[in-house]
């Protein structure tokens, strides 16, 4: 028998790390944040080059959906128009939750520019808002960080506890 | 050195009274100048009331009865060779003189020629739709009735092509207000949550340069961010935003500034 002196706990010893449920749920959360492709106007190329190789969000596992049903978060890239508003509401109802919703750019986080009888002026009008990013356009850094800290805001909540729904009202 | 103009009185006159730049008219020549337009304008008025016609930046501009439009855009388009209609729209005139400037503008490839085509019509007046000769009046009509309210009869889908079916109002007439009336104000609120959300939801902030120090709501206060609702002293820490936790996250590795590298050897 061999005489094998293997100190188990010394990391890279045994492919096993000791942690608690909410963290390593909320460690899976934060990191597959799964996106709603929704751009709607300019600021929405920044988003798309946030998901391009150059910037490549894949690495924080921030992989673009097509469909509200698969999505954690709402990436809302761009002018709110008033006859588009219905259809926000219903994407952001299809998503599951938990989910999260960042504003990207000045139209959505006030209007905007576009101080007329057309648009909506700021998406939290309509539904609840995480994270508001500045710029006309924000450059894709923004949405990184913006991104890195909404994981950061998920770690900082407890997985285990009941999900409230959001909603604005 | 500018020259002395006496200001005795100066504080008294109003020196600019227009509210907006009002450009000088373009030149207008008689139709006689081209032989082309000339042709044209005398086959138009062999069978058609013209009430005035002119050459204006190398474009003849007539003007016809609105009754005419039809068979006017009709003739020029199988006898004239004006083969495409590049445009349609109208021009809101109701404060000036309670009609509305209906335009069509021609262009024919062959004779490599412009012709406007002009009408006026009343407030409540419709057009004949030319969406039968030309395909392209199809949205263009549905535009004009859209913007300014000027329906097309005999358009087969006379409804709002720009704002929602459900909008009221027509954005384009001088007299709708920018930023919208009351019911664009609160189209959205109404529409998604019903007319008892607004008193939560609340007006639309419409002042772009407004900055409230006191506000804990909005972006006044960027990197001394306070929770909804608080009372501000001004004495508000700085937020230290960073995005990671100061101690680390499980299965994830922390960036150490210090022992990052910046490349500045392209050929590395
Ligand atoms: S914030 Fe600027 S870049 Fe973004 S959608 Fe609006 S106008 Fe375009």
């Amino acid at each position: 028998m061999a005489q094998h002196k293997v100190n188990y706990t010394k990391d890279g010893g045994l492919p096993v790390a000791l942690t608690s449920i909410d963290k390593i749920v909320n460690w899976g959360r934060s990191n597959s944040i799964w996106a709603l492709t929704y751009g709607l106007a300019c600021c929405g190329i920044e988003m798309m080059a946030s998901g391009a190789s150059r910037y490549d969000f894949d690495r924080f596992g921030t992989i673009f959906r097509a469909s509200p049903r698969q999505a954690d978060v709402m990436i809302v890239a761009g002018t709110l128009t008033k006859k588009h508003a219905e259809f926000i509401k219903r994407l952001y109802d299809q998503m599951t939750e938990p989910k999260w919703v960042i504003s990207m750019g000045s139209c959505a986080n006030t209007g905007g520019m576009f101080n007329t009888y057309s648009t909506v002026q700021g998406v939290d009008r309509l539904i609840p808002v995480d994270l508001y990013l500045p710029g006309c356009a924000p450059r894709p850094e923004t949405l990184q960080y913006g991104v890195m800290l909404l994981q950061k805001k998920i770690r900082a909540n407890s997985a285990s506890r009941a999900q409230k729904a959001k909603r604005l009202m | 050195m500018r020259a002395y103009t006496p200001k005795d009185d100066v504080q008294k006159k109003s020196y600019y009274t227009d509210r907006f730049f009002v450009s000088p008219q373009v030149p207008k020549f008689p139709v006689e100048n081209d032989e082309v337009f000339t042709k044209d304008l005398e086959a138009i008025k062999a069978k058609f009331e013209v009430s005035e016609a002119y050459i204006q930046v190398e474009q003849m501009v007539v003007f016809i009865q609105p009754e005419d439009n039809y068979k006017v855009l009709e003739l020029m388009k199988n006898e004239l060779e004006y083969t495409q209609l590049s445009e349609l729209s109208a021009i809101d005139w109701l404060a000036k003189e309670n009609k509305f400037e209906v335009f069509y503008q021609m262009l024919s490839m062959n004779k490599r020629k412009r012709i406007r085509v002009k009408m006026f019509i009343d407030k409540d007046q419709a057009v004949n739709s030319v969406e039968k000769l030309f395909r392209s009046a199809d949205w263009s009509e549905r535009e004009m009735f859209d913007m300014f309210g000027i329906e097309a009869n005999a358009h087969p889908f006379m409804k709002r092509i720009l704002m929602p079916y459900d909008w009221q109002g027509f954005p384009l007439l001088k007299t709708y207000p920018l930023q919208g009336d009351e019911f664009a104000a609160w189209y959205e609120v109404d529409k998604i949550y019903g007319k008892e959300a607004r008193d939560i939801i609340g007006p639309e902030l419409r002042d772009t340069a407004k900055v409230d120090r006191y506000d804990s709501q909005r972006f006044a206060r960027l990197g001394h961010e306070v929770p909804k609702g608080t009372k501000i002293t001004g004495n508000e820490p700085k937020n230290e935003q960073s995005y990671q936790e100061e101690g680390g996250v499980f299965l994830i590795k922390k960036l150490n500034k210090k022992d990052s590298v910046v490349i500045d050897d392209p050929q590395r």
